[in-house]
């Protein structure tokens, strides 16, 4: 079984998060770059289908060299091969953008099940899966926790988590599933797979190689425009709930509620 | 040119889910400022009963696509529906709530009419006729405003809980029509083969209007009963941090934060987490938080509008029984 995972490189979840004076992006400079949580899931259940029924894992990428770093992880995880789509033309490109990009890398694959993440854990969209399942033909299952596939192959039954449950849903393959965390616990690359990972196939492509036109991509092929990046509004300072006893600052907290915030 | 707002309401099992009339009071905010109709798009079997709730929120016109193959959500029929009504009627906007269902819709949508969608949006207004929409980024580290380019409709997902609701009007009448549209079986490559409810039927934590979580302060699975105790009586849902999730305390579908669930109650009672940055990003846009945690250097303090620097242990019951008192 030949799957294909697509990963993105986010800054990691312990980042602080500056603004830069435009306005419009972020601060890069002291930023730690790690594989989307969402996308070790997705990594870790690739390699456990291979492992249960053969074939090949293919790390794909679009971004700047740095993505390099995240794919060699997922190849010490154990992958195959990794491509990665590098290309100036790519800034600023949205999820449609992206998925477009991803689509025409795919098209000359041979795949039985694509691996996304849930969404990036840095624009937090939540777009790409689906748009890239529907730019392909093929059937999607979002937010999975939990995944079987038939003995034969051909059909996955995927637990997509819903708000208090979950939907069970059967797909036939080829189809599109995106990881939450729960799925599996991903694995370490250990330090043989990291000596190995290095010589493992990772090919890098220009958009030209892939046929796309520039203009569907970047800034101008967006359909979606960054006006601005804001900070979270501050709270308002807290109040420290006094007293002598714990009964008495519950007492309190209770009053509080009740009174001065009506919330309860 | 395109005219009017769209949503589209939600439904499990023929019940129209809250965030569907947050989006219908939204949507008529929006479109009394355009000057335009709201319409809803109900998608379910034998649902029709339930439009006229839909326009005592503000909606002037439902359209209803009534199919057994629109019972429960999936991916392929409601996009196919929704894509041939959008299609033939051209709306200029298209609201879904940022639920599980909603986010997956607009993805796959937003690919098949070839426009763009801003998830998770929690400020929505119109500029120069375009759909300006405000949603968190580095999970809610920082705020995005997005607008659209080339795009008709434009899609946006609305977070549930955040945009108010409008006062229900009895008295307003909405015109109820039947979709025309076709189902075709062979697009429909997906199949939901069973349904499972979490025991207890409670209220998810992404829709909940009041979180008691624990961390690992709580030292153990078994003490979470103070915590659904307290929950119990103020109908909350029990939330839990990370570190209780990573340790089988709690399932992962209790994580809040970064990397679990994104939630904003009106009440966020933390009990027993110190307040990591990953956790902050999931539980700061709640409207009010209370903290109580037996360290006062907790960074989970820097949030809390009330913090109770105790043991948990000691102060978690008490606020349950002096709770009793005042309810
Ligand atoms: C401030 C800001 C706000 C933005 N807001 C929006 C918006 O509202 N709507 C919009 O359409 N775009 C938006 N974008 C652009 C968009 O986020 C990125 O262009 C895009 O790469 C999608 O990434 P994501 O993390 O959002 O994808 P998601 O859809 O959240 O990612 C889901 C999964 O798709 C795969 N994936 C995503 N990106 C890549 C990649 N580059 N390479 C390989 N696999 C990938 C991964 O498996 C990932 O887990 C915004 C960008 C910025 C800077
Ligand atoms: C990639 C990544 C993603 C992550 N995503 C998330 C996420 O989504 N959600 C999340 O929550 N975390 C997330 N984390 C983990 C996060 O960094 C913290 O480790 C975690 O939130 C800590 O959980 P905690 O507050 O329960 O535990 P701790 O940090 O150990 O805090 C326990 C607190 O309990 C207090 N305490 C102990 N005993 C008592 C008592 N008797 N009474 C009162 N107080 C007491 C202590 O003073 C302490 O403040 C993520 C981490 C990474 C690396």
């Amino acid at each position: 079984m030949n799957i294909l995972v697509c990963l993105k490189q986010v800054p990691d979840t312990e980042s602080q998060i500056k603004i830069a004076p435009d306005g419009k992006a972020i601060v890069t400079d002291n930023i730690k770059w790690v594989m989307n949580p969402y996308d070790e899931c997705a990594v870790e259940e690739a390699l456990r289908i291979k492992e249960k029924f053969g074939g090949e894992v293919t790390i794909i990428g679009v971004g700047p060299k740095r993505v390099t770093e995240a794919i060699r992880t997922a190849l010490a995880m154990g992958a195959d091969k990794g491509i990665l789509v590098d290309d100036p033309a790519l800034t600023g490109t949205d999820s449609l953008g992206t998925a477009r990009v991803l689509a025409a890398v795919i098209k000359d694959l041979e795949y039985d099940m694509i691996l996304c993440g849930k969404q990036g854990v840095d624009d937090d969209s939540a777009v790409v899966g689906s748009n890239l399942a529907e730019l392909l033909g093929i059937p999607q299952v979002s937010v999975v926790v939990k995944l079987e596939i038939s003995e034969d192959g051909s059909v996955v039954k995927a637990h997509k988590e819903v708000e208090g449950g979950a939907f069970v849903i059967e797909a036939a393959l080829p189809a599109l599933i995106t990881a939450q965390k729960g799925l599996n616990e991903p694995r370490y690359a250990s330090l043989p797979g990291i000596m190995k990972a290095k010589k493992k196939p990772l090919d890098v492509k220009t958009i030209a190689d892939l046929g796309v036109d520039a203009g569907e991509v970047g800034e101008s092929g967006a359909k979606i425009k960054v006006i601005q990046i804001t900070p979270p509004e501050e709270r308002a300072a807290g109040k420290m709930v006094e007293g002598e006893t714990p009964q008495e600052k519950a007492d309190k907290l209770a009053s509080l509620l009740h009174e001065e915030a009506k919330i309860i | 040119m395109a005219q009017g707002i769209w949503i589209v309401a939600e439904q499990r099992e023929g019940e129209l889910r809250k965030v569907s009339f947050e989006l219908v009071s939204e949507a008529r905010r929006l479109a009394d400022a355009m000057g335009q109709p709201v319409a809803a798009i109900l998608l379910g079997s034998n649902i029709k009963e339930k439009a006229a709730e839909l326009g005592k929120y503000g909606a002037d016109k439902v359209i209803v696509a009534d199919d057994d193959r629109l019972t429960t959500y999936t991916t392929d029929a409601y996009v196919s529906v929704i894509a041939q009504l959008a299609q033939a009627q051209e709306p200029a906007i298209i609201l879904l709530g940022a639920s599980v269902q909603g986010k997956d819709l607009s993805g796959r949508l937003a690919a098949r009419l070839g426009v763009g969608v801003a998830q998770d949006c929690v400020a929505l207004s119109i500029e120069d006729g375009n759909l300006v929409a405000k949603r968190p980024i580095y999970a809610g580290k920082a705020y995005a405003t997005v607008t659209y380019t080339d795009s008709v409709p434009q899609i946006a997902t609305a977070r549930p809980n955040v945009f108010e609701l409008n006062e229900p009007d009895e008295s307003r009448s909405v015109e109820v029509i039947d979709a025309e549209f076709s189902l075709d079986d062979s697009q429909l490559k997906t199949k939901v083969a069973e349904v499972i409810e979490e025991a207890g039927g409670k209220v998810d934590l992404t829709e909940a209007e009041r979180i008691v979580s624990g961390g690992r302060g709580m030292k153990g699975p078994e003490e979470f009963a103070i915590l659904e105790e307290l929950a119990d009586l103020i109908a909350a849902t029990v939330g839990a941090s990370r570190s209780v999730v990573d340790a089988g305390w709690r399932p992962h579908a209790d994580q809040v934060g970064q990397t679990g669930k994104v939630v904003s109650p009106n009440l966020y009672i933390a009990c027993g987490i110190s307040g990591a940055i990953q956790h902050l990003a999931g539980m700061s846009t709640s409207k009010l938080i209370v903290a109580i945690n037996k360290d006062p250097e907790a960074p989970i303090f820097q949030k809390a509008d009330y913090g109770v620097v105790g043991d948990l242990f000691e102060v978690v019951p008490a606020l349950t029984e002096a709770l009793k008192k005042v309810l």
